[in-house]
Parts: C-alpha cells; structure tokens; sequence
C-alpha cells in the first residue's frame, strides 16, 4: 500500500516510516502542512497519517479539511498527542477515519492503518465471508468450518465476524474492544484474551490446523492455513 | 506590585469627595443665613419706605401740600429711631419740610431709588431714598438712614469670612481623616494580600469584633484563601502522588535498559536473548506511565465536567448485561462466579442521563476491582438499586473489603490498599469511579459487603443521579438529536 506520513518529529516519523517499510508498504514522508496538502492532493495514496500540530501555517486539521473539500476521499488516521475527548471529536468531526492518541504502540498503528485502507477499498456489503474452509453467513447467522456447522453465542459471531473481515491483519485488543463490544476503554482484566479463547475452543480445537493467531505485543490475526 | 500614583489613590478621591460635599454644604448653609438676615433688611426697609410713601400719599390727595407738610412734621416727630428721612422741597429746590437741609446733589432727578451718603444733623449716614414728584414741580424724598443695618450687614459678612475659613480647615482636615481612615481600613487586607503574593500562604487578614463591612470582606476573603489553600494541598498531594507513581515505573525502565545496555563482563557482547526481553519490559514499564498518564487526564477531564455536552438517556439494563457478558468469561477463567441481579423493571425506571461510555467505563472498573480482589471461587454480584432520585449499581465482592478507616482515602488518586501493593494497578480506578459519579450527580460509596463485618468483602455502590441536569435540559431542547459523533469515539 501506499501510505502518507505527515509528521514534523523527526523520530517520530523516521520510527513510523521505517516501520511501515518493513511491514511491506510504500511509504511517503512530509514534515509540514503546506508539502503534506501538496502531496496528499496531487498522488494517489491508500491511507494517510496525520499529526495534528504542523508547522507551516497549514495544521492537520485544516490539511484535511481542504482535503475533504476536493472531495479526496482517502483514509486518514489522525496520530496527535491532543488526548481530550473533544479534540478526537474535533478530529473525526473534520473527515478523520481514526484518532490515535500518542505515545502510541506501533503495532497498533499498523493494524489501525492497515484496516482503514482496507475499508477504504470499498467491497461493498457482503453476506458471506469466506477464510479457507471457514465460512460465515450474516443473512442466516450461521458458521460452518470444513463444512461442519459451528454453534456460536451472538458475541462470539461478531467477534468472528470481526476477525474474519480483518483476515489477514493484525487486530490489536483495543480494535476488537472498539469494534465488537463499542467500548473504550482499556479494562485492567484480560476480557478480551478469555474471549477469543473461547472462540479458539470453538472454532480450532475441534479441526486441524489453527486459523486465529496470536501476534506477541500486538493482537490477533485470522488467517488460513497455510497462508 | 502595583505602583501607588498620587492621583490614583482612592484615600486622596474619597478625601476630595468629602472635602467637595462638605464645602457645597458650608455654601448652601451660608446662602441661606445671608438671604434671611442681610436680605431680610433690605427688604423690610423698601418696605418701610413704600409704607411711608403709600401713607403720604394718602394725605397729599386729601389734603394736599399742608397735609402732606404736616404728616411729615409729625411722623419725625414720632420717629423714635431717628432713621426716618423725609424732605419735600418746591419747584425751586427750596426745603418746605423734611429733616435734610437741602436737596442731596447726588439724587438726579429722573431716578426712583437712591442708595447715597447723607449728611444729616451733623451726623454721617448711609440712606436709601424714594423719590416722587409731585404736580406742580414739588418733590418729595422718602427714605431710611440704613447705617446702622449696613453695619450689621458688614458684621454678619465677617462672620460668614471667618466661617468659609474654618471650614476650608474643617474640611481639609476631614478629608485626610477620610483618607486615613481607608487607608488604615485597607492596610489589613492589602498587607496580607501583599504578604501572600510575596510567597507567605499562611496568611490571614485579621477580622475585627465589629463585623461591619471591612471585617465580612475580610471574612470572605480569608475563606476563599483557604479554599486556594485546601486545593493547592490537594494539588501538591496529586502531584506528589504521579511523581511517586510514575517515578517507580520510569526507574524501573531505566535500570533494565541501563542494566541492558552494560557490556558482560570479559567484554563480551550482551546476549541478544536477554537485550531483547530487557527492551520488551521496559517498553511494557513505560506503557505503564502512560496508562497513569491518560488515566489522570482523564479523571481530570471529567472532574472539569467537559463531557456533560455528550449527556443523553443511558438504558442502564442493557449496559450492565453486555458488561456482566464480558466480564463473566473472564471470571469463569479465574474459578470466579459473576452474577447479574437486576430486578425487573421498566425501561424508563431503568434509563437515566449521562454518558454512556463513562457509565460503562465506571462499572468496569469496579468490576475489575472485583475480579481481581476475590478469591477463587468467589462470587461477584451485580446489583441494580432503584430509589426515587438515583440508581444506584452496587458491585459486591469476597475480596479482602477495605477497612472503615481507609474507605475515604481508597477513592483518592494512587490509593493502593496495604495487601494490594504487589496487585498491578494504578490506584485511579476508583478516583475514576468516583468522578464519574460526580458529574453524573451522584457519588461513589464504599460499605461493607455484610452489615457488621467490617473486613471481608466489598460492596462498592455506585449512585447515579436520575434527574437530567440543568445544562442537558437546555440542550435537549436545543436539539432533539444527541450527539452521534460523541458515542463513536474510540477513547481507549
């Protein structure tokens, strides 16, 4: 993917280049406002991220204001040390797709970034979503794996579905928290590890080869054997 | 400091003022006596003229010249005050009748009133005379030596002299009395206010028995210098506390990295192995201090009452199930039980107004407090009370409980319990709990999970106001539609 970093730290923005290039993508760099705008107006890219305090007369929020107002519709994810409720609303409320706070853990970045490019792509809506043997039916609620049905909670179904629309990607604690239960807040228990545990039980134990993965310091990845 | 101007001292106005108000009065006073006395003569004396000139009158039209000569021969007669004038002299300017000898030179013919000097029997005087003619070229003076009142009037002007000058003294000496007395009233409040503002917080204006204005301000002001003083404790407390806490972990990070970084001894290179889980626990230890870090902004951030803006009905029943799901597997996996007690009720008992992520975040804290500080085996009950003005959500463990004594101070910032200090935890969950309830009208209590046992379990109820507050009544009628944007904030 080709991903926009506008970041004016200088360490900052070397840690997230470099490690968005390891992670495979094609990554571009502004230190300021003015060649951020440029940038982001005159190339294509997948996904951009964004910090909220830029020198040169141009800051995040009015990049991504005149942005929008181009009708340039790509993913942005806002990375600002402004942490108050009312900045991320501030945030969002101007076209961003996401808000990370920093400090920051790079692998959410990644995940987060990743996820948004994804969304960005726009399959449409889809009624089945199918990782290897493993399919998922949302019209008729139901999971089979091998062809064998699988019985789930309605929780374990969304976080299912989840993982299954994030196959392939890393989804940290906190997207799951987010995106399956739409809660924000960090809970000081495991809940979400007793969780998808529960859905291993379910979904790997009884077949060979497991597809839910955990990735040391980051979160989980669904993928398909083999993969 | 601010710089003392001569023209800005409010002593130096207030002097003036009372300088000005006191010398207007003096005038006015002054005006008054001279109009009723000086004035008073003056016009009793063309009084006395016109009586007389009306009286002669009278007898010319009836008796003519010889009535009139006879009048005036005896009215002088009769004149006790040897102040009445009269002389009526013929078309020659010769004397007929009168008490002047001949016609007063300075009197013009063509004048009515006259105010001269007069000589009369050898006697200096000052009079004030009419004159009239008569047909026939006659004329007559009717008048009044006013000497002795012109006396009076200069006695009386003196007087009013010497008074103006008094009280020129009077109230220049008034007015620095004024001044004085501002200034020594002020003195109080602006030396310790000077004192304070040099670094002395202890402080205090002295109040004095007398309770008038002066002593309530002072009462005010020393109230409201204990007040900043109770919060700046507060605020030393807190920040002692964050550098404490946040100084452990940061020490903690720097010695692994330091311990890290040292070469093996023999010089050989550090393992690679161990380097690397030396990065991973103090990247771990510093996600830690930002975890206080976000939980104290936080706090601080709903103590502000920021996020009453994104108040709107909470259906508290179906927040506390999706929790209890959450948390259930959670327990399970620690041989704990959690069980949701919540009666039966209507929706409208069970919603109230608030933020539901704050709700939400409330409930879960106290639910991991729960989790964490029972033991296996234990059961954790969630329980819904609803009262007329608030509901409460009452979280109940088996856990250790917290002693009467500490319950106060186990909702301050970094409380850590005496058995908990090796439980991770940041001491805020409760803080949080306790904010959270605050801005929802109610408050954060914490009991004994049996009435008389005083140490095990926990019952921590959180109560939570029904009643929309003022500021969320005025936004709903503002606008029906709550704030979407607000509920679809990831705010982890």
């Amino acid at each position: 993917m080709r991903i926009l970093v506008v970041e004016d730290d200088r360490d900052v923005a070397g840690f997230v280049v470099k490690g968005l290039k390891e992670a495979g993508h094609v990554v571009e760099h502004a230190d300021n406002g003015r060649d951020g705008l440029f940038m982001a107006a005159s190339e294509n890219f997948d996904a951009i991220i964004l910090d909220r305090m830029l020198p040169g007369g141009i800051d995040g929020l009015r990049l991504l204001e005149t942005l929008r107002a181009q009708s340039n519709h790509t993913p942005v994810l806002f990375l600002s040390a402004m942490a108050q409720v009312d900045d991320r609303v501030r945030g969002l409320q101007a076209g961003g797709d996401d808000y990370l706070t920093k400090p920051f853990a790079f692998a959410e970045l990644l995940a987060r970034v990743e996820g948004l490019a994804r969304r960005g792509r726009g399959d449409g809506p889809v009624t089945r979503l199918i990782v290897g043997d493993l399919e998922l039916d949302l019209l008729s609620r139901t999971v089979r794996r091998a062809g064998q049905k699988v019985d789930l909670q309605p929780r374990e179904f969304r976080l299912l579905e989840y993982l299954m629309r994030h196959a392939g990607q890393v989804v940290t604690r906190t997207m799951l928290l987010e995106g399956v239960w739409d809660y924000h807040f960090d809970p000081q228990t495991n809940v979400i590890d007793v969780h998808v545990s529960r859905l291993r039980q379910k979904i790997d134990k009884p077949f060979t080869g497991p597809m839910i993965h955990t990735v040391r310091n980051a979160g989980y990845m669904l993928r398909a054997e083999g993969t | 400091m601010v710089r003392r101007r001569r023209g800005r001292s409010a002593g130096v106005r207030f002097g003036l003022a009372y300088a000005a108000l006191f010398g207007i009065s003096v005038v006015a006073i002054a005006v008054v006596l001279w109009w009723s006395t000086a004035g008073l003569l003056d016009r009793e004396t063309d009084a006395a003229i016109n009586a007389d000139s009306v009286g002669l009158a009278e007898q010319y039209s009836q008796n003519r010249l010889p009535g009139l000569e006879d009048t005036i021969e005896q009215r002088l007669a009769a004149n006790i005050d040897d102040d009445a004038i009269y002389l009526l002299v013929d078309p020659k300017m010769a004397r007929i009748a009168g008490n002047l000898e001949r016609w007063p030179k300075s009197v013009q013919l063509d004048v009515n009133w006259a105010d001269i000097p007069i000589d009369r029997a050898g006697l200096h005087g000052f009079a004030r005379l009419h004159q009239f003619a008569l047909p026939g070229g006659y004329r007559l003076l009717v008048g009044r030596d006013v000497k002795v009142r012109l006396q009076m009037v200069h006695l009386l002007t003196g007087a009013l002299l010497w008074a103006a000058i008094g009280a020129v003294l009077l109230g220049v000496l008034g007015a620095l009395a004024v001044r004085s007395l501002l200034r020594r009233a002020l003195a109080r409040v602006s030396n310790t206010a000077a004192a304070i503002s040099a670094g002395d917080l202890s402080r205090r204006i002295s109040v004095g028995r007398r309770g008038d204005e002066i002593d309530q301000m002072a009462e005010t002001i020393n109230d409201m210098l204990d007040r900043i003083a109770r919060l700046m404790d507060g605020v030393r407390e807190v920040s002692n506390a964050i550098a404490h806490d946040l100084r452990t972990p940061i020490a903690r990070a720097r010695a692994r990295l330091e311990d890290a970084a040292r070469p093996a001894p023999g010089g050989a290179p550090a393992d690679p192995v161990v380097l690397q889980a030396a990065i991973e626990r103090a990247v771990g230890d510093l996600d830690g201090v930002t975890s206080v870090f976000q939980a104290l902004l936080r706090i601080s951030e709903i103590e502000a009452g920021a996020r009453r803006s994104a108040f709107a009905p909470v259906a508290l029943s179906g927040l506390l199930e999706d929790l209890v799901e959450l948390y259930a597997a959670a327990a399970e996996e620690r041989g704990q039980t959690l069980i949701a007690d919540v009666p039966p009720a209507t929706e409208a008992a069970m919603t109230l107004w608030g933020d539901r992520h704050l709700i939400q975040q409330a409930v879960a804290n106290l639910l991991d407090n729960a989790l964490k500080f029972s033991p296996e085996g234990g059961q954790v009950r969630v329980s819904v009370e609803i009262g007329a003005q608030e509901i409460a959500v009452v979280v109940t463990d088996q856990g250790p409980g917290i002693p009467t004594t500490e319950r106060a101070r186990a909702i301050q910032r970094f409380y850590r319990g005496e058995g908990s200090r090796s439980t991770p935890g940041s001491g805020l969950g409760l803080t949080l709990v306790q904010a959270v309830a605050a801005l929802h009208g109610g408050g954060l209590r914490l009991e004994g999970a049996e009435p008389g046992l005083h140490t095990v379990g926990l019952r921590a109820v959180l109560a939570l106001s029904r009643a929309m507050p003022d500021a969320a009544v005025r936004m709903e009628a503002l606008s029906p539609v709550s704030h979407p944007a607000a509920t679809a904030l990831p705010v982890a």
